[in-house]
């Protein structure tokens, strides 16, 4: 990699721009279907499982974050993390918006309803609504203001990598694999968080892993 | 977490005869605008590529001669003929709603036996070939209603299967009828996964059985049912959840107890052995009291769902003094 502190330009307005489209392409992708009308034989099955994957997808890439950069020492990695977070909320908002919107119909009392008598759905709503003061509290202001205070906020994100997948392993009907792929992954980035030195193996050279 | 109920419905609770007539013309309008809706949809979907392309059909494609008209389904909107061969629950082809469409083709649908057995006087076998040239093969077009909430119209092309049932001769102790479907993990790659108790498995209860709107249908859309679609034979109970529609079976038995279910089994609570389509009770993860149609628009609105999928003047009677909140 290119010594990219010296770089700094490059990370800037190459890498980060290039990666703020990569994640908006799956949300590009659905509003063509929904344009073009071609979303399938169930659009809404389809628009609620599109925005619901990615919005996992991206909190386990938001959760790697940390991982990768100790494993690689690559310290840039960090700078993405708030963006890949607040995608996170993005696609969730989205799949939540879906299910409010689209499904429900806007029907308030049985939404009520349902978040309170469906677990799956209790679960959900719970991580979406959790997601709400992370974004809130997402920016560098924010960061500086809270202190100490704002890490320990952000810690939720583990809760809320935690509901998502059980929200998803609760909605399926028989075929768990997907969920559990899922699971699992967020098993292994919660894991290197609780003993660091889980990761140590994996370094190249032994060079010791920098756990903060 | 079921809505609780008074321990018995009657059918006349279950829809006013008054408000159901009603209903019909207000349905049969519907479709008529469905049918113009539809076809200017079509039109329009025909010019658009698919950011997803399913396969073209590249099934073999075979009319089934002198299928007879029947009035069933009257005024009912198709679904497109793409989507009811395109979206489908056929969990031995994968659980993906198109991996049946993609993965379907290793099914070998000739020879076929079907294996009758268990209590009545003259077991035995009976091939596709005879089912198709013995009987007159109806078209029935029938609303289908998935127990995930979402539903399709089907033209059916079958049998009644009560006129098959008959030729094997079921005692008074045939109580109810069991069905299976065939189990080959090279010709139906899903099975290569425990995710359901192999063979996919079914039950009826006699009277279910013998009722003139349950068929086994051989094809649909008039030819040759396609093998995503359950080739070459699968049962067809138009008033229950879709899963109760067994597909590719190879064995029927006649027997005097509650045959086990696959989707019972896997969860009790969630899927009854009757798994009658019914509004006013829940599955306990979601409402079953509408449903979306297969194949309309991202904003289209959610339908309400009827009392046995509409057909509660063929079959409310077979449930008559039953509380439909324990078995359902």
């Amino acid at each position: 990699m290119p010594p990219l502190r010296r770089n700094d330009q490059w990370l800037r307005f190459g890498l980060k721009p290039l990666v703020f489209i990569a994640c908006l392409i799956p949300f590009a992708l659905l509003l063509k279907g929904v344009i073009e009308g071609n979303l399938g034989a169930n659009p809404l099955e389809r628009v609620t499982d599109v925005t619901g994957q990615w919005g996992l997808r991206l909190l386990l890439l938001t959760l790697a974050v940390t991982p990768l950069r100790r494993l690689t020492g690559w310290a840039w990695l960090q700078r993405f993390r708030r963006m890949l977070g607040l995608f996170v909320f993005f696609y969730i908002t989205l799949h939540f918006l879906t299910w409010v919107w689209l499904d429900q119909e806007l029907a308030w009392g049985n939404i009520v309803a349902d978040i309170a008598k469906r677990p799956y759905v209790t679960v959900g709503f719970s991580a979406w609504l959790l997601l709400l003061p992370l974004a809130a509290t997402s920016t560098r202001g924010m960061m500086r203001r809270l202190g100490r205070r704002w890490q320990r906020l952000h810690r939720a994100i583990y809760l809320i990598g935690l509901l998502g997948v059980l929200h998803y392993i609760w909605l399926v009907k028989a075929d768990l694999l997907e969920p559990l792929i899922y699971a699992s992954l967020l098993g292994i980035l919660l894991a290197v968080r609780w003993r660091p030195q889980l990761l140590q193996r994996f370094v190249p050279g032994g060079r010791p892993i920098n756990v903060r | 977490m079921l809505i609780k109920k008074p321990a018995y419905i009657l059918p006349s609770e279950i829809t006013d005869p008054q408000i159901y007539s009603r209903r019909r013309e207000f349905l049969k309008a519907a479709a008529a605008l469905g049918i113009g809706a539809m076809t200017s949809g079509a039109a329009q979907a025909m010019s658009k590529s698919k950011t997803e392309p399913l396969p073209e059909p590249n099934w073999p494609r075979t009319p089934i001669p002198d299928v007879v008209d029947t009035p069933y389904g009257e005024g009912l909107a198709l679904t497109e003929y793409e989507y009811v061969t395109g979206y489908n629950n056929f969990y031995e082809f994968g659980t993906g709603k198109d991996d049946p469409v993609r993965n379907a083709h290793t099914l070998k649908t000739r020879p076929w036996t079907v294996v009758v057995d268990g209590e009545c006087e003259a077991p035995g076998e009976i091939g596709i070939e005879d089912i198709l040239s013995s009987y007159p093969q109806e078209e029935r077009i029938y609303r289908l209603r998935c127990v995930e909430a979402w539903a399709m119209v089907v033209p059916w092309v079958g049998v009644p299967l009560g006129d098959l049932l008959k030729r094997f001769k079921p005692t008074s102790k045939a109580k109810y009828v069991a069905f299976e479907t065939l189990v080959d993990r090279e010709q139906m790659p899903g099975q290569r996964r425990a995710v359901l108790d192999w063979p996919y498995r079914e039950g009826l209860r006699m009277d279910e059985a013998m009722h003139p709107l349950t068929i086994l249908a051989t094809g649909l859309y008039g030819e040759l049912i396609p093998n995503q679609n359950g080739a070459p034979l699968r049962l067809v109970v138009p008033w229950k959840y879709g899963f109760k529609s067994i597909k590719s079976i190879v064995r029927i038995s006649f027997s005097q107890t509650l045959p086990e279910t696959t989707w019972w089994k896997l969860g009790p609570d969630e899927y009854g052995f009757y798994a009658n389509v019914n509004p006013k009770v829940d599955h306990p993860r979601w409402s079953q009291a509408s449903h979306r149609v297969i194949g309309e628009e991202l904003f289209a609105d959610r339908q309400p769902t009827l009392m046995f999928n509409g057909y509660a003047d063929q079959v409310a009677e077979l449930y008559r003094g039953m509380d439909l909140t324990k078995f359902y």
